[in-house]
């Protein structure tokens, strides 16, 4: 067991990371545990968690900004925002059904990781949406960037950049998210029986379309059960005429690709949470899970590519862009297929793929994360150091010396 | 403003002129080095006219070699690079230094590839904004982010200043758009960050590059995200007595749940200015003007719209107007985008940038007058409501150097104003040099440090667009 260090407030937070870094003692970020076992293993013997900094410290519906201390359970930001019919409009994942945790996801760890979902397609990520940090950087200095409002080009953007760095370049203690209204209607509209290639295709018409669809994900054959048929789901959000317009356009607009049905609401959101969750490859929990960023037409061709190689069940979100990949958890997890298949499709340009679950003996030695190019390593390596030189705050998270 | 101050040129470079070019002179074609005083002087300042230093040279090389082998040899040398688009900085990051050569990207204009199926497109960073649009608007496509200098602004300055524009309230800025670059760094290694995929692999070095100001290296490539057209969309007009119900106004709408494409204000004297320039049919009689957008089919556009004027109607609106034809949409959005080139014809102006929370408007709106009246001056404030990005235009006469300094001040005090009321000092026109040393207004010390270490990461000799973003006595102890 880690011994786990509990700072209740910002500053000593900055105290402990001093102390750490005096001692050359290196330490494990965590916030609700539910998501761990994503990146690489951590070298370190105590855990520094956020969970004594809860609390939202702002929010101001009709300016669209919430503020929260990054210990806050994300429940409670989504219940909050519900009261005044507003979200999170990125979506973001719930890893506990993938990890097998049941911990409370914090709004931290949703900045720290970048976690976003299904609209991430539509309306941008989690790093598109936090527009505020405070942070205790590896010197043990609190830090800020951002701030609290929409538009904001003071200075270099280290939000951004803090974003999905996984913890590698300081704790936070508070984020600033922008927030969205709710949509007073949902409505998902669903293809029934296509291939992986048709089904991108009428992704992409639709999302080439003007109806600004919010969703656009392809559960393939075979996929949750080997007599599941194939699902291609497209979500519209909106007001209840507005949506009921473009439903009926859009299923136009796909007949060539077949008949469209309007899927019962409850059976849509449960579907898209699961799409969200990736949740039909959580089973079974011995298999490696990888997740893969592509251009999105290219998807069926990636996975194709890493069939011909080794056994492996996939679906599709953002359009095609987002693969998510279960494999048999042997040799190499299958990093070399995965991987090839990406640089087969188009070089570093056409996609990236990340082991999102494994064992840890096998997180230790596979990439985690794709490899970068000398260049680019050498500058997330340079960055690591001006934030954190002696890689005290969860060190190699990322990549060796990241 | 002669109160910015420049880096002291470095004496020995100054010196050396002569081999600096004939070395330049070797990588590229004569065509692409400018080295005559009066070229020069086409490039001694930018937006921010009332500063101007001539550079050593000048280079416009024409492909990403060209100018990998430019920053190779720069390096080697010691010289200082200024990056340099279309020149429109308003707040001076294109301004050369005296000890420095321009790399200019204005003959990198390919398309390199339209990608519709991935809603994306590849181009060179020497492609005017605007020309991204008109590419792929015959087929319905556009590109979001609409500077009002969008006619000639290119994507790269548009990186380098992560550049917004009034449709970014729905679609984002320059960085919500921007899915990979080619860039040249400063000892000339090429970097491919991205591609036509979402989320860029490691360390979200993209989202550090977008808005760097030139300081991290040279783009010359970048692969956008491109957007279907929405049906159709309508601007509309509403014209209230005073800023104050018009501020109110933009809050209720939000607080409301409905977030148009884009929510324009201008206050009486914005309105007299551009309606004389368009003829818009702004409403004259009124003391502040909302332009609210809605997109969609007709039917969507009326659905809302009657939402948005019942809204309007609690909050004192006296006009409504929509625009009926594709002309009249022009006219209202030639008024707003030339706002600034329309004030440049009856005064000089220095235009603010600064951003407050959206429930502060009436608060920030009636303080900021106090401040310029309490200088003797006028302000003309046309700005993006919807996200509470203000464009104070200060008016003043710069052949009057007491005025130039007034208006300075004021313009100052306002800054300060945004950064109090829990707002920033810049939403889309960057820091460049003019907001240098208020850097220190919203940052401390370590915030500073911190951007600065991540900064050396790129460019450990500080030769890239020095004397910008960070305050000058800061950045030279780094």
């Amino acid at each position: 067991m880690r011994e786990i260090l509990s700072p209740v407030n910002e500053a000593e937070t900055a105290e402990m990371i001093r102390e750490a870094r005096a001692a050359r003692r290196p330490i494990m970020i965590e916030g609700g545990d539910t998501r761990s076992g994503l990146g690489r293993p951590i070298a370190a013997d105590r855990i520094l968690s956020t969970r004594k900094l809860t609390g939202i410290t702002l929010y101001e519906p009709a300016e669209l900004v919430i503020s929260a201390r990054a210990g806050t359970p994300l429940a409670e930001i989504e219940n909050t925002l519900r009261a005044k019919n507003q979200r999170l409009a990125f979506e973001p994942m719930d890893h506990r059904a993938l990890f097998g945790t049941d911990g409370m996801p914090t709004i931290g760890a949703v900045a720290a990781c970048n976690i976003s979902g299904p609209r991430r397609i539509q309306t941008g990520a989690a790093r598109d949406h936090l527009i505020g940090i405070r942070m205790v950087n590896g010197f043990g200095e609190i830090v800020k960037s951002g701030g609290r409002v929409m538009k904001n080009v003071t200075g270099l953007d280290l939000v951004k950049l803090c974003c999905g760095a996984h913890g590698t370049l300081g704790v936070f203690t508070e984020v600033t998210f922008k927030v969205l209204p709710e949509p007073e209607t949902t409505s998902t509209l669903a293809l029934h029986g296509l291939d992986d290639s048709k089904a991108i295709a009428a992704l992409s018409a639709g999302l080439t379309s003007p109806f600004q669809i919010t969703g656009a994900a392809h559960l393939p054959a075979g996929l949750e059960s080997p007599e599941a048929e194939a699902l291609t789901l497209l979500r519209l959000e909106g007001a209840p005429s507005s949506v009921d317009y473009r439903a009926s356009a859009l299923a136009k607009l796909l007949e060539a690709f077949g008949t469209t049905a309007v899927l019962a609401p409850d059976r849509a959101t449960k579907l898209w949470s699961a799409v969200r969750d990736a949740h039909p490859l959580a089973e079974p929990r011995d298999a490696a899970i990888w997740r893969l960023s592509v251009a999105p037409s290219r998807g069926p061709a990636i996975v194709a590519t890493v069939k011909r190689k080794l056994a492996a069940r996939a679906f599709y979100d953002w359009g095609g862009g987002l693969v998510w990949l279960a494999v048999a958890a042997e040799g190499d997890a299958g990093a070399a297929a995965v991987r090839d298949a990406l640089a087969e499709a188009g070089g570093s340009e056409s996609g990236h793929a990340t082991l999102i679950r494994a064992a840890e003996e096998m997180r230790g030695r596979i990439n985690v994360f794709q490899p970068l190019a000398a260049p680019l390593m050498q500058i997330s390596q340079g960055i690591k150091a001006s934030f954190d030189p002696d890689h005290i705050l969860n060190p190699g998270r990322m990549y060796a010396g990241v | 403003m002669s109160g910015i101050v420049f880096p002291t040129p470095d004496e020995t470079i100054l010196a050396r002129r002569a081999d600096i070019i004939a070395g330049l002179a070797k990588l590229v074609p004569p065509e692409c080095l400018v080295t005559s005083e009066d070229e020069r002087r086409a490039f001694e300042t930018d937006g921010l006219m009332s500063y101007r230093r001539l550079p050593l040279a000048v280079v416009l090389p024409r492909s990403t070699e060209e100018v990998a082998a430019v920053m190779r040899y720069l390096h080697q040398e010691g010289v200082k690079v200024v990056a340099r688009g279309a020149g429109t900085s308003l707040a001076g990051g294109a301004i050369p230094l005296e000890d420095s050569v321009i790399i200019g990207v204005g003959k990198m204009r390919r398309i390199l590839d339209v990608d519709y199926a991935n809603r994306a497109i590849k181009v060179e960073t020497g492609c005017t904004n605007l020309s991204i649009t008109d590419m792929v608007a015959p087929d319905g496509f556009f590109y979001a982010p609409d500077p009002s200098s969008q006619l000639a602004c290119t994507i790269a300055g548009n990186i380098g200043m992560n550049s917004g524009g009034a449709h970014c309230l729905k679609y984002g800025v320059t960085t919500n758009n921007v899915l990979g670059v080619k860039m040249v760094l400063v000892d000339g290694t090429i970097v491919d960050i991205g591609g036509a995929h979402l989320d860029a692999a490691g360390l979200d070095l993209l989202g550090l590059i977008v808005g760097s100001e030139g300081q991290l290296g040279i783009v010359t490539e970048a692969t956008l995200r491109i957007l279907r057209s929405a049906e159709s969309a309508r601007p509309v007009l509403f014209g209230f007595p005073t800023s104050e119900e018009a501020g109110a106004c933009v809050a209720a709408i939000i607080g409301a749940g409905i977030v148009p494409v884009a929510i324009e204000f201008m206050d009486k004297p914005a309105i007299e200015i551009c309606e004389a320039f368009a003829h818009a049919g702004y409403p004259l009689d009124a003391g502040a003007l909302l332009i609210i957008e809605v997109e969609g089919s007709a039917a969507e556009i009326d659905a809302e719209l009657v939402r948005i004027i019942e809204i309007a109607k609690s909050h004192g609106v006296t006009t409504v107007k929509e625009s009926k034809s594709a002309m009249e949409t022009a006219a209202i959005w030639k008024g707003r985008k030339s706002a600034f080139g329309a004030t440049g014809r009856i005064a000089d102006y220095i235009c603010m940038d600064g951003v407050i929370p959206t429930g502060r408007l009436p608060y920030v709106l009636h303080r900021l007058q106090e401040i310029v009246t309490s200088y003797g001056l006028r302000v003309a404030n046309v700005f993006h409501a919807g996200d509470g990005n203000l464009h104070p235009l200060i008016l003043y006469n710069c052949n009057d150097p007491e005025e130039q300094k007034k208006a300075e001040a004021a313009g100052e005090d306002i800054l300060k104003l945004c950064v109090e009321v829990g707002g920033c000092l810049t939403g889309e026109h960057g820091v460049g040099i003019e907001k240098r040393e208020l850097m220190n207004v919203q940052f401390n010390a370590e915030d500073l440090a911190q951007q600065m270490r991540a900064r050396a990461v790129f460019d450990e000799g500080w030769l890239l667009n020095r004397g910008k973003v960070f305050p000058l006595a800061a950045a030279e102890a780094a």
